[in-house]
């Protein structure tokens, strides 16, 4: 559905990501685990839009190469990416912040409908409606940046550290929630520093290190594989 | 010099005018800051555009009024349409455009047309084609540079004020010239308040534009606060004044909503130097900058980026300037100097303005 050839990212005169190549198919979860400064943000970022300087290629099925499309237009096309950081809108409201993310489609009753979707999917959001984002807790925020990237009913979802900062029953919880979005027939890209719980859920998984991908498998067989035992999983 | 009951109303009046135009200049500065983190000089002088193009539309000629009014719309296709490099250009376009130039040029000074447009379509065309030269302004002057340090693009904007304050002296001539008033808003409402006083004949006289200037402010700055409130167009506004990238990731195409930013201030500028004709009736191409500089005092004393902020200062300095040349008469001389004391007492006292938000860094 997705395949990036040989990506490569500049930021400056740093050479981020040096040729990754990776294949996401449909309905799949797909992980990529690595270390701070892996490249693993880069990646997504690219396939957002959001990096300037980049080579290679991004193909999206339907729509041929990506690479070097405004952010605006990839959304559009229905990749939506929950950042790194969360960067929710701090003044907004979180209905505010769903709408937003919901800004590219006019079909109200579908937003109202999806809206509510992603308020039973995280409780705790609909109890915080109309509160500004920025007096949410890190979890909730969290909770509100998957949920901005669901309003744009997107068919591939990246999620940048989706469990950073969070206190651990929410990480099982955030989880669970991934792969009950993954059940629904949408695509997932996950990147995660929690190797075991990405590799539990992953169909398939790459192990990025300073730029290059260093192994490949299903999340099961990465999760069985001794040297990804001993860099990541704790012996 | 005690004021009496009766020259404080009519000063209360005046002063709720003067502000209320000093505040809807003052919006206009406070919104594109709040996105742009930029002080438009050149907001002043679109004031001054927005009197003079209601005045050609009412009082002068009309062939000027027509070919503006072509210049604008091909104007506008121009910057606003094709911008895609990949796609060729339709030869269409190419039609429309000199379709519109050249009847632009037959009507202006070929074969001028004898036509004079009624009052109120004379206003709203004079505010549209405002707030299409306030997005011209963006396109040519703020957006080649918005990757830019910011130091480049408040020199452009200096410089686009200098260049529409010459070019209106070269287009509409430097002399100053009389607007025309109607009747109705120069015959003073007269009212009785010896209720107040308990003498029997003391009287107000207030001017029509003192009551109508407050109240069309009113309307346009709740019609301004409704669409950055409820509507889609003005939640991307607000979401672009804190973060621009993650705006775009949520499908916001930026120059638009920044285009739309420059519309709607350009838009209230316009209404005010309109007007200001009408109330203070002699318009020049220099008439943009000293309420320009006031209105720009305003919007950092009610606290720049807020709104309510912008409109609440404009008020305050209008009552300021009223009230102390009303109390002092020997100081009158002065009263443009009030603005900026008020700004150097702003600033030492408290920098970030009357409702102006600490700008907090959270990581």
């Amino acid at each position: 559905m997705l395949s990036i050839a040989d990506l490569h990212v500049y930021y400056g005169g740093i050479h981020a990501v040096k040729g990754i190549s990776l294949d996401i198919a449909k309905g799949q979860i797909v992980t990529l685990v690595g270390a701070n400064g892996a490249g693993k943000s880069s990646t997504v970022r690219a396939v957002s839009g959001l990096v300037k300087s980049c080579t290679g290629s991004i193909t999206y099925e339907g729509h041929g190469n990506i690479l070097g499309k405004a952010p605006e237009e990839i959304v559009r096309t229905g990749i939506a990416l929950s950042p790194e950081g969360r960067r929710i809108l701090p003044h907004l409201t979180v209905e505010e912040n769903l709408q937003l993310g919901a800004y590219i489609r006019n079909d109200t009753q579908g937003i109202a409908k999806d809206k509510e979707w992603v308020y039973s999917l995280f409780p705790r959001l609909k109890e915080r409606a109309w509160q500004a984002g920025g007096t949410l807790s890190g979890g909730e925020q969290q909770m509100l940046a998957v949920g901005r990237a669901l309003m744009s009913n997107p068919d591939i979802v990246m999620l940048d550290e989706p469990s950073l900062g969070l206190a651990p029953k929410l990480v099982n919880e955030i989880f669970a929630i991934i792969k009950h979005i993954n059940s629904l027939g949408k695509t997932i890209l996950l990147i995660e520093q929690n190797a075991f719980a990405a590799l539990s859920i992953a169909h398939k998984a790459y192990i990025l290190e300073t730029g290059t991908v260093v192994l490949e498998g299903t999340g099961q067989e990465l999760l069985h594989n001794p040297e990804v035992k001993k860099a990541y999983l704790g012996g | 010099m005690m004021l009496t009951p009766e020259l404080f109303i009519q000063h209360f009046f005046n002063a709720l005018a003067l502000g209320s135009l000093y505040g809807l200049i003052a919006i206009g500065y406070t919104m594109v800051y709040g996105i742009l983190r930029l002080i438009n000089f050149a907001h002043g002088d679109i004031f001054m555009l927005g009197a003079y193009f209601v005045f050609f539309s009412t009082i002068a000629f009309m062939p000027a009024w027509l070919a503006a009014l072509l210049v604008a719309i091909a104007l506008l296709i121009m910057f606003t349409t094709f911008r895609d490099k990949s796609k060729a250009t339709p030869a269409w376009y190419w039609g429309a455009q000199a379709l519109l130039l050249g009847l632009a040029g037959y009507y202006g000074f070929i074969s001028p047309v004898e036509f004079q447009p009624p009052w109120v379509l004379a206003v709203f065309f004079a505010i549209a084609v405002t707030s299409a030269c306030g997005i011209v302004v963006d396109r040519v002057a703020y957006q080649p540079l918005r990757d830019a340090p910011r130091i480049s693009a408040l020199i452009s904007a200096i410089g686009i004020s200098f260049l529409i304050e010459n070019l209106g002296v070269v287009v509409f001539s430097g002399l100053p010239r009389a607007v025309r008033q109607p009747d109705m808003l120069v015959k003073p409402i007269i009212a009785n308040i010896s209720a107040i006083t308990g003498n029997a004949d003391s009287v107000v006289r207030i001017s029509p534009m003192a009551l109508i200037v407050p109240s069309v402010s009113l309307l346009l700055v709740s019609g301004l606060l409704w669409i950055i409130y409820r509507t889609k167009p003005g939640l991307a506004m607000r979401s672009i004044s804190k973060d621009i990238e993650t705006t775009r990731l949520m499908g916001v195409s930026v120059n638009k909503v920044i285009a739309l930013t420059f519309a709607l201030g350009s838009a209230l500028a316009a209404a005010s130097g309109i007007m200001w004709a009408l109330r203070y009736p002699q318009i020049h191409p220099y008439m943009g900058v000293l309420p320009g500089f006031k209105a720009f005092i305003a919007a950092v004393f009610g606290g720049i980026g807020s709104i309510h902020g912008a409109m609440l200062g404009g008020l305050i300095l209008g009552f300021i300037e009223v009230f102390i040349t009303a109390t002092f008469p020997a100081l009158s001389g002065y009263r443009d100097a009030f603005a900026f004391v008020l700004l150097i007492v702003i600033l030492l006292w408290k920098p970030t303005g009357i409702m102006g938000a600490r700008t907090e860094e959270k990581i």
